[in-house]
């Protein structure tokens, strides 16, 4: 367990290292310096920006510098915001899209896990082509269409949930939802064919033949083979998802870190860039190594080598 | 010993009953059910499934509006009418109204015009083209690179295997809207200076910025497809009429052929056809961040986001795009889950 | 008189309605069983032996629906019963060992939790107790140091291991009928024996009666008492071990017996298939369902379903060769006339 830890971690430190690097040298690709679309300064004032920000050395020193900095953390000042370092800008915009994704991530476990356990077990039955045809219109859906929607309908024509910021439980709802409907849909069809593969084993039948209830086969003996796929989905999804949507968070005003990210992406805010690539890729490949824990205990065949 | 069976007197039975059958007689027992080939089977399958065919009747519809109904619409997608802004569905402007009463023939604004004039329901179905286009192209783009990238893996097994799945980890684990954005900017300048080359014209009227969607999809896209056709290939690799066959003396070329590549095609197909929706997806999100389509040029995704400020006034002008996009989504996800049905071996009962 | 039987089925007809259509599986399918019988069910892949049994514990898969015929099962009428009730006799009063020992068995639960399990359904016992009932049962099932064996997975244990915990979970509730599934197929033929020793052992001590689905007829020769010889859903012959093995009467019985490698066989000498496919259960002929694959075949097996021929109390076969004799054994000039007609065919 321990060597296999080991290697893991190596591993991992190697892809961000490599996930840094090309995001460096691909924003030193793009034309034009983070300064220059402030059209009312001066060159002499750009070239003095760009000494205060080590801009004027090098590249591979900047590189260099650039990744030392980021193994203690820091990820240096943000470009844009004036006296703000990155470290602090994730820290204050982190926990509000966590927060918002966080329950979003529950509730399509919550729903897309037993949805798509009945829809299986229903196979064939009315029952089972209504969740079908939801579980399809939430993937087919894209996200804006969503939220915008919700906004018109509940938010501007009904009034009945408010469309700014997060002060309350009810600004939760439209947001929750929107960042929720893909996931749950397709946890529901990842849990419905894994399902249907498992109802279909040996050992589904050996349960039915020992005379246990339907309830006790599908929730003990079924879903813990089933859950498998719907593990290695959660991943990727909880990373992204606790990241922050973009979109979600333009559209119902939220301050998360999602927004801050294209902020800085369109801004060419390098350092913010950096940053927050460093920071999603670390916590990705961490849900990653959680995943694979997971696995071993849901599967004891799955040994950690 | 025996005991009577009162059944037989029954029966009307005669003494020739009990001459030997020729073998004739047997056959025409025998009633063998017709083998149907792998191709046809799907195919007839296919057919029975009611969702899927249509689905497959919508995509058709929606492909005749844009590619053929926009080359003889009276109205182009750039072209502005005089006075005729924000018109509502079936409105008329000012000016067409007084034409009108002179007698000339005015055709209908059918989904009404945006803010600068323009008619609105030929700009759905010049941005349903892009949007179907770049899904299409897209797809084949991720089906080449995936399924190539993937059996070499595949196949080379080893450090090879190694290398080449740890480069697919990296890109999978950086944000790809970074490298969306990031790419386009970088490729922007260099595809404008392409474009200024002799027969590189096509570049600047496709845009571009959707030039770069491609590449883009080309280099970042093909990750899922190369996983899932090594995982299939490996599986397929370890199965026992492969080694049967190797055992028979066939050569890897005929293994290739005969039994890989005959049991991927229909993920093959199903995973493109599932791509294409998921391209659409990418792209009408990328339009909404305005990194699509270069204006004035519409794709469903730009005509969406630029419906969102004036969403209260105007809410139609989301709401179509809106469902168009929808529609074509849900449309190939739905024919690609039955094509699942129709052709996945494994999934046969 | 009808408590006398453990298991009675009459008339059983079962079909699987597909999208292709109905599949009559199985077609009037009669037998009865005292307690502590062993019934040996012969027959080639479809032949209906396995949808028989499990009808028995209301196990048909889906579509599969009982159409016709009644079955009787320890005082219990199963035609009629609601899943609950089911539920109440499966792995309690009738249990099941299956095919393949590999995949029967749950791989993400121990051994011992599985055991257990059945245990605390059907009995009052506590966790404590079931588990020393479980480490009871793997003693009695032969498995070697079961305290630890309690804790494996499945995956951690042999093919012959997992049969036995198999049949372990089976003897958990001391059934009055064990059924079968062909539990040696999957294995190795040096394991095969001592599991069907041990369930003979088994039988002796705890006194179940055992259906026994097999198409080797190695097996039931050295195990049953009784053997039905199943065909295209119907039961083609039935009788003491004796009767089957000494004097079959079925064309296809024949063919089986023919088919069983002997040990004093001459050099050289080969074994007799049975040639041909089986028929196609969608269209299943009007006549006998193994017409087309019989040597002796007649032109009435090709348009009339044989009636039955007893001899004997318990031995009786559908064939129309046994009626055949019959028939020329009330009409001898007619059965002249017929051999002169069969010469001059020839």
């Amino acid at each position: 367990m321990g060597k296999y830890l080991l290697k893991r971690v190596i591993l991992a430190a190697v892809t961000i290292w490599a996930v840094a690097t090309i995001t460096f040298v691909l924003m030193n690709m793009v034309p034009g310096g983070p300064f220059l679309s402030e059209k009312a300064i001066s060159p002499a004032a750009t070239a003095a920006l760009e000494a205060k920000y080590g801009l004027d050395k090098p590249f591979g020193e900047r590189y260099l510098t650039y990744l030392k900095d980021a193994l203690h953390g820091d990820f240096g000042l943000s470009l844009k915001q004036r006296g703000r370092t990155v470290s602090g800008i994730i820290a204050a915009k982190f926990p509000v899209s966590a927060k918002v994704g966080g329950i979003a991530v529950l509730v399509s476990l919550l729903l897309g896990i037993p949805l798509g356990v009945i829809a299986a077990y229903k196979r064939g039955t009315t029952i089972d082509s209504v969740f079908s045809v939801v579980a399809t219109l939430g993937i087919a859906v894209p996200s804006f269409v969503v939220c915008t929607v919700l906004m018109y309908f509940l938010g501007v024509k009904l009034g009945i949930l408010p469309t700014l910021g997060l002060t309350s439980w009810k600004n939760y709802i439209m947001p929750v939802f929107a960042l929720s409907a893909y996931p749950t849909s397709y946890i529901m069809r990842l849990m419905r064919s894994s399902m249907l593969d498992v109802l279909g084993q040996d050992y589904m039948r050996t349960a039915k033949a020992k005379g246990l209830s339907q309830k006790v086969s599908l929730f003990k003996h079924a879903l813990r083979n089933a859950i498998l796929p719907v593990i290695t989905y959660l991943g990727p999804m909880v990373a992204y998802t606790l990241m922050g949507s973009f979109i979600v968070e333009k559209i119902f005003t939220i301050p998360g870190l999602g927004g801050e990210f294209i902020k800085a992406i369109n801004g060419r805010d390098y350092t913010m860039i950096m940053g927050t690539t460093i920071f999603l890729g670390t916590f990705m490949v961490f849900m990653l190594l959680i995943v694979d824990i997971v696995y071993t205990i849901v599967d004891p065949r799955i040994k950690l080598k | 010993m025996t005991k009577k069976n009162p059944l037989s007197l029954q029966l009307n039975i005669n003494p020739e009953d009990f001459l030997p059958a020729s073998n004739d007689e047997k056959e025409s027992l025998v009633v063998m059910r017709e083998s149907v080939g792998f191709w046809r089977d799907g195919f007839r399958r296919l057919r029975k499934n009611k969702v899927a065919m249509t689905c497959l009747f919508v995509i058709i519809v929606i492909m005749i509006f844009a590619f053929i109904v926009p080359s003889f619409y009276p109205y182009t997608y750039s072209q502005q009418v005089q006075g005729a802004n924000n018109l509502a569905p079936f409105e008329y402007s000012a000016g067409e109204i007084a034409r009108m009463e002179a007698g000339e023939k005015i055709f209908p604004h059918v989904f009404g015009t945006d803010k600068l004039g323009r008619d609105y329901a030929i700009r759905v179905m010049m941005g349903s083209r892009i949007s179907l286009l770049v899904g299409m192209v897209a797809a084949v783009i991720i089906l080449l690179i995936g399924s190539i990238y993937g059996s070499i893996a595949a196949f080379a097994g080893g450090w090879v295997d190694l290398a080449m799945m740890r480069i697919v980890d990296i890109i999978y684990t950086i944000p790809d809207i970074l490298l969306i954005v990031l790419l386009s900017f970088a490729l922007k300048q260099p595809l404008k200076t392409l474009a200024a080359m002799p027969g590189f014209g096509w570049l600047s009227v496709m845009g571009e910025n959707l030039v770069s969607i491609f590449v883009v999809f080309a280099l970042l896209y093909w990750v899922g497809m190369g996983r899932m056709v090594r995982s299939q290939i490996l599986q397929l690799k370890e199965n026992e009429y492969v080694t049967a066959s190797k055992a028979l003396g066939a050569s890897s070329g005929r293994i290739i052929k005969k039994h890989l590549l005959t049991n991927c095609i229909g993920t093959l197909i199903v995973i493109t056809t599932l791509q294409i929706p998921s391209s659409i997806f990418t792209e009408s999100f990328l339009s909404f961040l305005g990194l699509g389509v270069a204006v004035p040029m519409p794709s469903l995704g730009s005509l969406a986001s630029d419906a969102i400020n004036g969403i209260n006034t105007y809410p139609h002008l989301l709401f179509i795009p809106a469902t168009v996009i929808s529609l074509i989504i849900l449309s190939f996800n739905l024919l690609g889950d039955g094509l699942r049905d129709a052709f996945d071996p494994k999934l046969k009962n | 008189m009808e408590n006398k039987y453990l298991v009675n089925i009459e008339n059983e007809r079962l079909s699987f309605f597909t999208p292709a259509g109905e599949v009559k599986a199985l077609n009037d399918v009669s037998f009865k069983m005292k307690e502590g019988e062993v019934l040996g069910i012969v027959g080639e892949s479809g032949s209906g032996k396995s949808v028989t049994a499990y009808s028995i514990m209301g196990l048909t898969a889906y579509p599969g629906r009982l159409v016709g015929g009644t079955i009787e099962f320890n005082g219990h009428h199963i035609n009629d019963m609601s899943e609950k009730e089911f539920r109440e006799i499966r792995g309690n009063e009738v249990s099941i060992i299956f095919q393949d020992p590999m995949t029967s068995l749950n791989p993400v639960y121990t051994v011992g939790n599985q055991i257990e399990e059945v245990i605390r359904l059907h009995t009052n016992k506590n966790k404590h107790e079931a588990k020393e009932r479980a480490k009871d049962l793997l003693a009695l099932v032969g498995i070697n140091e079961p305290e630890k064996r309690l804790k494996q997975y499945p995956h951690e244990l042999s093919g012959g291991m997992r049969q036995r915990v198999m049949i372990a979970i089976a003897l958990a509730c001391e059934p009055k009928l064990l059924i079968a599934d062909e539990p040696t197929t999957a294995l190795d033929v040096t394991i095969q024996a001592q599991i069907l020793e041990l369930m003979m052992d088994l039988r002796e001590k705890l006194g179940m009666a055992i259906i026994m689905i097999t198409h080797d007829l190695g097996i039931v020769a050295s195990m049953c008492e009784k053997i039905a010889v199943m065909y295209a859903g119907k039961i083609v012959e039935y009788g003491t071990t004796d009767d089957i093995f000494y004097n079959p009467k079925h064309e296809y019985t024949k063919g089986l017996i023919k088919s069983i490698p002997r040990l004093d066989a001459k050099e050289h000498e080969r074994l007799v298939p049975i040639e041909g496919t089986p028929v196609d259960m969608l269209n299943p002929p009007a006549g006998c369902p193994f017409a087309p694959r019989c040597d002796s075949c007649m032109k009435i097996c090709l348009r009339e379903m044989p009636p039955v021929t007893f001899f004997g109390d318990v031995h009786y076969t559908q064939c129309w060769l046994n009626q055949k004799e019959e028939f020329e054994g009330k009409a001898p000039e007619e059965s002249a006339v017929e051999k002169g007609k069969e010469a001059s065919n020839e």
